[in-house]
């Protein structure tokens, strides 16, 4: 450790605040609650919201993992990480089966998770309704009386301009048919995985100063109209061209010198299982 | 001839104020307030226990001057505003249930089913950044409808019934005129339905041609779909051509009413007189 810092960072009174504010989220799937968001030594808007539920629920035995993107190792993951590793000393993995704390910027991992695991979503904007309300007055008497014609418009206009819902990444979900959530901007691709998840799934925005939650085995629907089915994106021909998976999320990426267009894994610590032969 | 008789809607003793009131003013008594206000607490009675019924079919004007609370009164039976006191019952929802005792659901649940408002101001009852079809989608999306196609048939057959030409329904009511706007919020109050038709000011600031077209409009829903109205205007014109009953307003109060002929033809109360007599 060596450093003076208390235990993860953050003073006892803290994250027991924090605790509570995660207790609440769990207890009303999909309710945004609000919370004392803490200065971090990062920037707000960079993750912080996901850091301190990390921090408030890290204890020494846990096995940490971050993504940012579905990569490992880029620069946010690392950071995040090297932050978290010096001021509690937990050991850190890639491989998300042994993961037990899995901090993840907007991607759900592809392995699908298990009930001892906890997923903590970073989010940018937690409100759904902010797009068509920007009131936060408003908006908090509108989900308390359940009037979501706000969210329903946005997707009905859409489909009216370009015939599809254009939502490519933080689609909007209803909680336990109630609670119309902001699922980050995680890909439409991952949003079935939201629902009846076996893991707890926290979300928190540290800018926003909310915490939010799906708890295991809660029923998450993405919203959609009868004739316009939800979706989610279409890599159908295509396959990794590292691992040659397929059904997962691929990026696509164009080589610039020969302008050829090809597909990897956006999860690359999946990709690198499967190239280890499933280890 | 009895159900004929039974009226679609009645308001009793709607009042509205804005402040706590006196010991001076309470009794709202006309000797003790100025106009529509208390001179002590300073207390505004926009509405002074108004009632008035409205029947099937029927269009009801109400005139009166600026400020004399005609806007205030409509706000308060759309539940734009809250009452201080009073009733409205509706004969088709719960038997005549006063709705302004409802929860906010409930509420909102009238305002979608039973109601279709135009605003003098169009921002008021339009979103300006949406296209026209999302606009009419939004009251029937409120509604519950969750099926596209369902409701952008009806909202093409709806602003085509308000000559919205067809090519422009996916813009938004921002690049419209004025006139196309008011007509895009009278199909919008129309896409449910709706067995009340609430219109406040709905020519006031528009050019003459344009009045007439819209006033068309208006004496055309009432005649094929046979909708009741309250119309709110300041202008005598409008309300002769429109309405069958009238009531006039002043200083929060409805000091006269009757059909509408009866009323400009022959005033009782000196305001009245000289609303009419002032008319060009």
């Amino acid at each position: 450790m060596g450093t003076k810092y208390n235990f993860a960072f953050f003073d006892e009174g803290s994250k027991r605040e924090i605790r509570r504010a995660t207790l609440k989220a769990i207890a009303i799937p999909g309710y945004q609650v609000p919370f004392a968001s803490r200065e971090m030594p990062i920037g707000r808007g960079w993750g912080t919201g996901g850091l301190q539920l990390t921090l408030s629920l890290i204890g020494e035995k846990e096995i940490l993992k971050v993504i940012d993107q579905g990569s490992d190792e880029s620069v946010n993951a690392v950071n995040i990480k090297k932050l978290i590793v010096s001021t509690t000393g937990v050991q850190t993995t890639i491989d998300t089966r042994k993961a037990t704390l899995i901090q993840s910027r907007h991607r759900i991992p592809e392995i699908p998770l298990n009930k001892e695991q906890i997923l903590v979503l970073q989010v940018p904007i937690p409100e759904p309704l902010r797009v068509v309300e920007a009131s936060e007055h408003k908006t908090k008497r509108l989900h308390s009386e359940s009037d979501y014609s706000g969210a329903w418009l946005m997707l009905f206009e859409q489909i009216m301009k370009y015939d599809s819902v254009t939502h490519g990444a933080d689609y909007p979900v209803i909680v336990k048919d109630r609670y119309v959530m902001s699922p980050s901007p995680i890909p439409r691709f991952d949003n079935p995985k939201l629902n009846n998840s076996e893991a707890l799934i926290l979300l928190g925005a540290g800018r926003e100063k909310k915490i939010y939650a799906v708890p295991p085995y809660t029923k998450v629907i993405s919203m959609a109209f009868e004739d316009y089915p939800f979706r989610v994106e279409n890599f159908s021909g295509q396959k990794c061209h590292l691992c040659g998976g397929q059904g997962v999320y691929l990026d696509e990426i164009v080589d610039e010198k020969t302008g050829e267009t090809y597909y990897q894994c956006n999860d690359t610590s999946n990709c690198l299982m499967r190239l280890n032969g499933g280890k | 001839m009895k159900d004929f008789q039974t009226p679609i809607l009645v308001v009793q003793k709607l009042r509205k104020q804005f402040g706590v009131g006196c010991d001076h003013c309470r009794d709202i008594s006309p000797e003790h307030l100025e106009k529509n206000y208390c001179p002590k607490c300073g207390t505004v009675y926009a509405c002074r226990d108004v009632s008035f019924e409205l029947y099937e079919g029927e269009i009801l004007g109400v005139v009166g001057e600026s400020g004399s609370g005609k806007s205030t009164m409509m706000q308060c039976l759309y539940f734009d505003q809250e009452v201080t006191a009073g009733t409205v019952s509706l004969r088709s929802y719960k038997n005549g249930k006063n709705m302004f005792s409802e929860s906010a659901q409930q509420k909102r649940y009238i305002r979608n089913n039973m109601f279709g408002m135009v605003y003098q101001n169009p921002i008021m009852g339009l979103n300006m950044n949406f296209s026209a079809i999302s606009n009419i989608a939004e009251k029937l999306i409120a509604a519950g409808n969750r099926n596209v196609a369902a409701m952008s048939s009806r909202g093409e057959e709806l602003l085509d019934e308000v000559n919205i030409p067809l090519f422009r329904i996916k813009e938004p009511p921002k690049n419209f005129s004025g006139g196309m706007q008011q007509r895009v919020q009278i199909a919008k109050a129309l896409s449910n339905n709706p067995p009340i038709l609430l219109l406040d000011e709905v020519t006031t600031g528009l050019d003459l041609s344009v009045q007439a077209n819209v006033l068309d409009l208006i004496k055309k829903i009432q005649r094929e779909l046979n909708i009741s109205m309250i119309v709110v205007s300041h202008d005598l014109a409008v309300i002769r051509m429109l309405a069958d009953r009238t009531v006039v307003m002043l200083n929060g109060n409805i000091i006269e009413s009757g059909l509408t002929d009866q009323i400009l033809e022959d005033p009782q109360h000196p305001y009245t007189q000289e609303l009419v007599y002032s008319l060009l």
